[in-house]
């Protein structure tokens, strides 16, 4: 066996060593293998980036409320009234100054986005008094908080990144007024920092929306308040309001994204039929130019087997030096980057593409596929190579 | 030379059969050949040098007929069986060399020690041993491409010697090469043949080469024609 081992183990070498012979297709299949997996990780990097986005956004103990029936905010409409009425539901969380609850509203504005000169939209979100604290991992960096009443708004890191005319202290025209940055808050990269945020009493007045709401935010004060919220609901007919987790709203408006990680699937699939095209050919063509080496190997006593391994080492190492070269360039040309998308709610959600470790094994897997693949038909040619080669010349 | 048979051909036939049409290249070849002879095959072009040479080493089969080598019949081997018997018996010397490109000539000398239990330092003795045998010590390290014809054939008999085989198969071993350098090669067999008791069996269209053998035979229409030991053939 020990034989064995140093048969297949040199034929491995001779045939790394070939390699270099044959630059051109070597090259060409290690090319393919690295644009195919750079394809991939760009879109999971850009579907994870995205959840992962949506994802940090929701908290377990914040429940959102919308009117019922409207599975987005951009659909909801509440009454004064409403809000009124749900603040004395049970299940709230207290504080000094009652219910722990925020009445919201947003209106879309115009941002010219730094990378394209483009308008885009972006949500200017009213919030009440207690809206700031309730959003998780929320913090003001800059500047302060705006003060009730006034046009001015706070806004988020995302948005200065990505967007021009936000910085502290510009001013600006939505709708018949100018507002004032006042603040700049950072959101750890979840969806609340793709937003403008002001006094929701100042949006209702200068956008003529009355006292109405479009969704309310409130803390829960236990694991069975979201039930007890719910009953509430259940027993006033007034009231007609659907009654979610923020971290189940945000993980629904997040489905979409996944459906792009599939495509990218299915797209990397699709091309990496083409490469395996190209990794079959190629290892064809290097069994073909070593016949004589290895039928001569074969005479001397060598096992097919050791001709099979050496090619299909020989594609998997081409496939897997392709495919770590197509996690770099994805690494490189995509981990980190910004961009922004339409969110759930026709606005803009900024949200980094993130090239995870597990985005890594996929395109690894996908490369040692391919290598695999196509170069089990060639080995087996290989091993079945006539010995009569040796002695034709 | 002994009275021993090496090699015991019976009633050997060889048909090449390509789509319908058959070749029939030996019906009924009778041949024995004793340990320890440098027998030389001549022959026209296509009288089947090559395949008898191929079947002697166990890489072609016949079609029908035994070939007993030291008494035992090596047709019906299975193909690891056969691996194996050539790998102790036989070490093959090419008209092209054959030497692996990418290795070094002590790399390419070690590759039938590989199918052996040694270790590193006892595969590095005997590949040393071997190659100053053919007198190329001070070219271990050199890939063939950088070594001549005469050199590269050097490397291959050192590898075809280096496990000590009883039988060298020579096809066309000067073919390649000028008439100088050819005759160090076939000095070299003939050193090997006479201080190493190696049977060896040479294909050539060289009458030179020929006469460096001590049983020359000439091949024709499927037969044999002695043409000057009559000890080997029966
Ligand atoms: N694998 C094969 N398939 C079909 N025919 C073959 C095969 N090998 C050899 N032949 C045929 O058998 C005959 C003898 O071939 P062989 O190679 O033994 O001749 P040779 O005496 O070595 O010739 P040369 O001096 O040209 O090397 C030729 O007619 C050849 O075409
Ligand atoms: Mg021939």
């Amino acid at each position: 066996m020990g034989s064995l081992f140093a048969q297949i183990s040199a034929v491995v070498k001779m045939n790394l060593l070939s390699l270099p012979k044959r630059v051109g297709s070597s090259l060409t299949t290690l090319l393919a293998v690295a644009i195919v997996v750079t394809v991939l990780l760009a879109f999971m990097a850009m579907g994870q980036g995205f959840q992962k986005t949506m994802a940090g956004s929701g908290s377990e103990d914040v429940a959102i409320m919308l009117r019922g029936g409207s599975a987005a905010e951009l659909n909801s409409g509440l009454g004064g009234d409403v809000y009124t009425n749900v603040s004395s539901s049970p299940g709230i969380a207290k504080d000094e100054n009652g219910p722990i609850i925020s009445g919201e509203l947003y209106v879309v504005v115009d941002g010219v986005k730094k990378s394209s000169q483009t308008e885009a939209n972006l949500p200017l979100r009213g919030i009440g008094p207690a809206g700031f604290s309730l959003r998780k991992n929320i913090s003001l960096i800059d500047g302060r908080m705006f003060e009730e009443g006034k046009t001015e708004i706070i806004v988020g890191t995302s948005i200065l990144s990505q967007f021009s005319g936000f910085e502290l202290g510009s001013k600006m025209k939505f709708g018949a007024t100018e507002w004032t940055v006042v603040g700049v808050f950072d959101a750890g990269g979840s969806v609340f920092g793709s937003e403008l945020l002001t006094d929701v009493r100042t949006l209702q007045a200068q956008f003529n929306r009355g006292n109405s709401y479009q969704s309310i935010r409130v803390r829960l004060d236990g694991p069975e308040a979201i039930q007890k919220i719910r009953d509430f609901i259940e027993s006033d007919p007034r009231l007609n309001l659907d009654v979610m987790t923020e971290q189940a709203y945000y993980s629904d408006q997040s489905r979409d994204m996944g459906r792009l990680v599939y495509m990218g699937w299915g797209l990397a699939i699709f091309m990496a039929l083409g490469a395996l095209a190209g990794a079959l050919n190629t290892m064809y063509t290097s069994v073909e130019a070593k016949a004589v080496e290895i039928a001569t190997l074969r005479a001397i006593g060598f096992k097919g087997i050791s001709a099979f391994f050496g090619t299909l080492v020989e594609s998997l190492v081409l496939a897997i030096i392709g495919g770590v070269l197509g996690t770099l360039i994805a690494f490189l040309l995509f981990d980190g980057i910004s961009t922004s998308t339409m969110g759930g709610s026709f606005t803009q959600v900024v949200f980094d593409f993130n090239v995870s470790a597990d985005a890594f094994k996929s395109g690894i897997i996908l490369a040692v596929i391919i290598g695999l693949v196509g170069g089990f038909f060639p080995a087996w040619r290989a091993s079945r190579m006539p010995l009569l080669k040796a002695f034709s010349s | 030379m002994s009275n021993e048979l090496l090699f015991d051909l019976k009633n050997i036939e060889k048909r090449f059969v390509r789509g319908r049409e058959s070749i029939s290249i030996f019906d009924g070849l009778n041949i024995t050949i004793k340990k320890g002879t440098f027998v030389s095959i001549m022959g026209p072009s296509g009288s089947g040098k090559t395949t008898l040479l191929n079947m002697l080493g166990g890489v072609d089969r016949p079609t029908s007929g035994e070939i007993l080598f030291e008494g035992q019949a090596i047709q019906n081997l299975g193909e690891g069986e056969l691996a194996k018997w050539r790998a102790r018996h036989v070490g093959f010397i090419f008209q092209f060399y054959n030497l692996m490109p990418m290795l070094n000539a002590e790399k390419n000398v070690e590759l039938p020690l590989l199918l052996k239990n040694l270790s590193k330092a006892q595969r590095n003795k005997s590949v040393e041993t071997a190659l100053k045998l053919v007198g190329l010590s001070d070219r271990a390290r050199h890939l063939p491409k950088e070594l001549s014809g005469g050199q590269q054939q050097r490397v291959a008999i050192a590898r075809a010697i280096v496990s000590d085989p009883d039988l060298l198969l020579c096809d066309e071993p000067t073919g390649d090469l000028d008439r100088t350098t050819a005759t160090e090669i076939l000095e070299t067999l003939q050193l090997l043949n006479k201080e190493f008791g190696k049977t060896i069996v040479m294909v050539t269209h060289d009458p030179v080469a020929a006469s460096f053998a001590n049983v020359s035979l000439h091949l024709d229409k499927g037969q044999f024609i002695e043409q000057q030991s009559s000890e080997a053939v029966a």
